[in-house]
């Protein structure tokens, strides 16, 4: 008992503080360039299935991470078109921030902690801003990524879903997860977990039936590298890092993948198609690629929302066939269909 | 203390992530591009620490500062709390503002990552939008991305986006007055001077080694070519 509270006070130090409601929303532009789908299922669940205030503001632009990150800009940049999202929130009433890239993820936790031990840098900042944009700020209460909000309200999750990450005989589908490495490693306590014990979407997994399996490289990066992948030259080294940790996961044969950065949910998916291009080999049974999911995906499959609703048509890892396992009833011929559609609202519990 | 080592020190990365290297080692058994790369973040932390303009010039001038990935797993595990990814970022802005990255094959590069993602910035107000992942520059993408590409504004459709309207939503157009407060902010912050340094210095360095800069042969140059590659 006393051992048990010991590990309890431990992982208390693991955790973070995640806002209840009101969120001002940040969106990403990896996530929407090529997963729309999670951009609109995250609001959805956000707002219509758990009921909470969250503001999509059309002024809000990138942050710049990926261009800071291939070192096309400076620092004060960055923390500039930054602080204007801190001043678009301060306007229109909001004090909590969800972001839904990690790497802005990260540069928001940087640009906040750097202020901290440097503020002369955020009064250099708020100057800048005011010369630039005539736009004041107030610092957010809370900053939180969108895959920690899910993670906050996987029970409430649960308790509406009509299905459970298992397969059709009910057996625990087998899933490894990929956190993104600005979650966490730049700023461990930012994170739920810390950069070593990942659990955001592990706690997932276990709140909604499936099994979490651990495996050597699972704290590898996915191998994105900014300049590594947007320059066609370096891409041996992304493929390579995504390279190494397929092959880490692959003895624990896992249904799928599900990772909180929509960089690296992406390479994950795309490498595993170029892997097999260019040396025959595949990852998941049957000689089929493991299915890359992001959370919402994972929670929007859990509360009965039709796959193609989900965006999920756009991997290039087919998920046809874990559908198939969960024993999901879908319609193959509505996958390559284009044009507004109302999305179907599945009856929750 | 040398004139280059004291414009890296102005930066505040620099301070962040490097405090007393006692060259352990842990960053480059952790590092991915140490992996793949003849890269060594202990190294490179050991070189600057070092304070010799001489050294610091060599590196603004190698490949080498340019493999780093910027994944920051170095700074998770340096039982000091340093961070070789933040001294890279300072010696890659020195690098810029000096010049001294169009004499590797790897820093050249910063031409075509300011092309395509530093425009698309100030231009559509995302650093990534889908039509800029061409199916030509991007072959590992796939089939799949081949028919989004076809399909932007049906697949944004069908999946609620907003793409290139007016108002909020997915993949929305962002609205002038938003662009024209993120080119203030770069004139303002150093980025639009940046970028100008980024242009001017490739155009030198294209007359230099023959290659026409206006009709796209040095984009092209520096996108593809990979020297290790023919090793």
């Amino acid at each position: 008992m006393e051992q048990e509270l010991g590990k309890n006070a431990v992982w208390a130090n693991y955790q973070k503080d995640i806002a209840d409601d009101h969120y001002y929303y940040c969106r990403s532009c990896i996530r929407q360039a090529f997963l729309p789908g999670s951009e609109r299922m995250f609001l959805h669940i956000v707002g219509n299935v758990l009921g909470k205030d969250i503001y999509d503001d059309p002024k809000h632009t990138t942050c710049t991470g990926i261009a800071y990150h291939s070192d096309l800009v400076p620092q004060e940049t960055t923390a500039t078109v930054i602080a204007r999202h801190f001043a678009l929130m301060t306007e229109a009433g909001y004090e909590n921030m969800a972001i839904s890239c990690i790497t802005s993820f990260g540069l928001y936790t940087e640009i906040l902690e750097t202020w901290k031990e440097h503020p002369e840098e955020e009064e250099k900042v708020r100057d800048y801003l005011w010369k630039a944009t005539r736009r004041e700020f107030k610092i957010p209460k809370n900053i939180a990524h969108t895959s920690d909000i899910i993670f906050h309200f996987r029970h409430q999750i649960a308790e509406k879903a009509t299905r459970r990450l298992v397969d059709v005989n009910g057996n625990p589908l087998k899933v490894v997860d990929h956190i993104g490495c600005h979650y966490a490693k730049l700023f461990p306590s930012k994170g739920v977990g810390g950069a070593e014990f990942p659990y955001v979407l592990a706690g997932m997994v276990d709140a909604w039936g499936g099994q979490q399996v651990d495996y050597p490289e699972r704290r590898h990066c996915c191998g994105f590298g900014f300049r590594n992948y947007l320059v066609m030259a370096n891409r041996g080294y992304s493929v390579a890092n995504s390279h190494k940790k397929l092959e880490s996961m692959k003895p624990y044969q896992p249904d799928l993948i599900v990772a909180n950065c929509p960089g690296c949910a992406m390479f994950l998916d795309r490498w595993q198609y170029t892997i097999e291009q260019m040396e025959g080999k595949t990852y998941g049974a049957n000689g089929q690629g493991i299915p890359v999911l992001t959370y919402e995906e994972m929670a929007g499959l859990v509360l009965g929302y039709n796959p193609w609703d989900l965006g999920m048509q756009l991997h290039q890892i087919d998920v046809e066939p874990l559908l198939l396992k969960m024993g999901i009833d879908y319609n193959p011929a509505g996958k390559h269909e284009l044009g507004a559609r109302q999305l179907t609202i599945p009856t929750l519990k | 203390m040398g004139k280059l080592y004291d414009q890296l020190a102005e930066d505040v990365r620099l301070e962040e992530g490097l405090n007393a290297c006692m060259n352990c080692g842990m960053c480059t058994a952790i590092c991915p591009a140490a992996e793949f790369y003849e890269y060594d973040p202990r190294r490179i932390a050991d070189m600057v620490q070092k304070k010799d303009d001489a050294i610091i010039e060599d590196l603004l001038k190698s490949e080498t500062i340019w493999y780093c990935g910027q994944c920051m797993s170095c700074k998770t595990r340096c039982p000091r709390g340093n961070a070789p990814g933040f001294i890279i970022q300072a010696l890659r802005k020195l690098s810029i503002k000096m010049g001294y990255f169009t004499c590797s094959e790897k820093g050249r590069q910063q031409f075509a990552l300011k092309r395509t993602i530093g425009e698309n910035i100030l231009k559509h107000g995302y650093c990534v939008s889908p039509k800029l992942v061409t199916p030509w520059m991007h072959p590992e993408q796939g089939p799949m991305w081949e028919w989004y590409y076809s399909n932007v504004e049906g697949v944004m459709a069908r999946l609620g986006g907003n793409y290139q309207q007016d108002g909020a939503g997915t993949m929305r157009k962002i609205r002038q007055e938003d662009l024209d407060e993120l080119k203030s902010i770069f004139d303002t912050t150093g980025g639009t001077e940046m970028y100008e340094a980024i242009e001017r210095f490739s155009e030198q360095k294209a007359k230099e080694m023959g290659v026409d800069f206006e009709n796209g042969d040095y984009f092209n140059l520096v996108y593809h070519t990979n020297s290790q590659n023919e090793d």
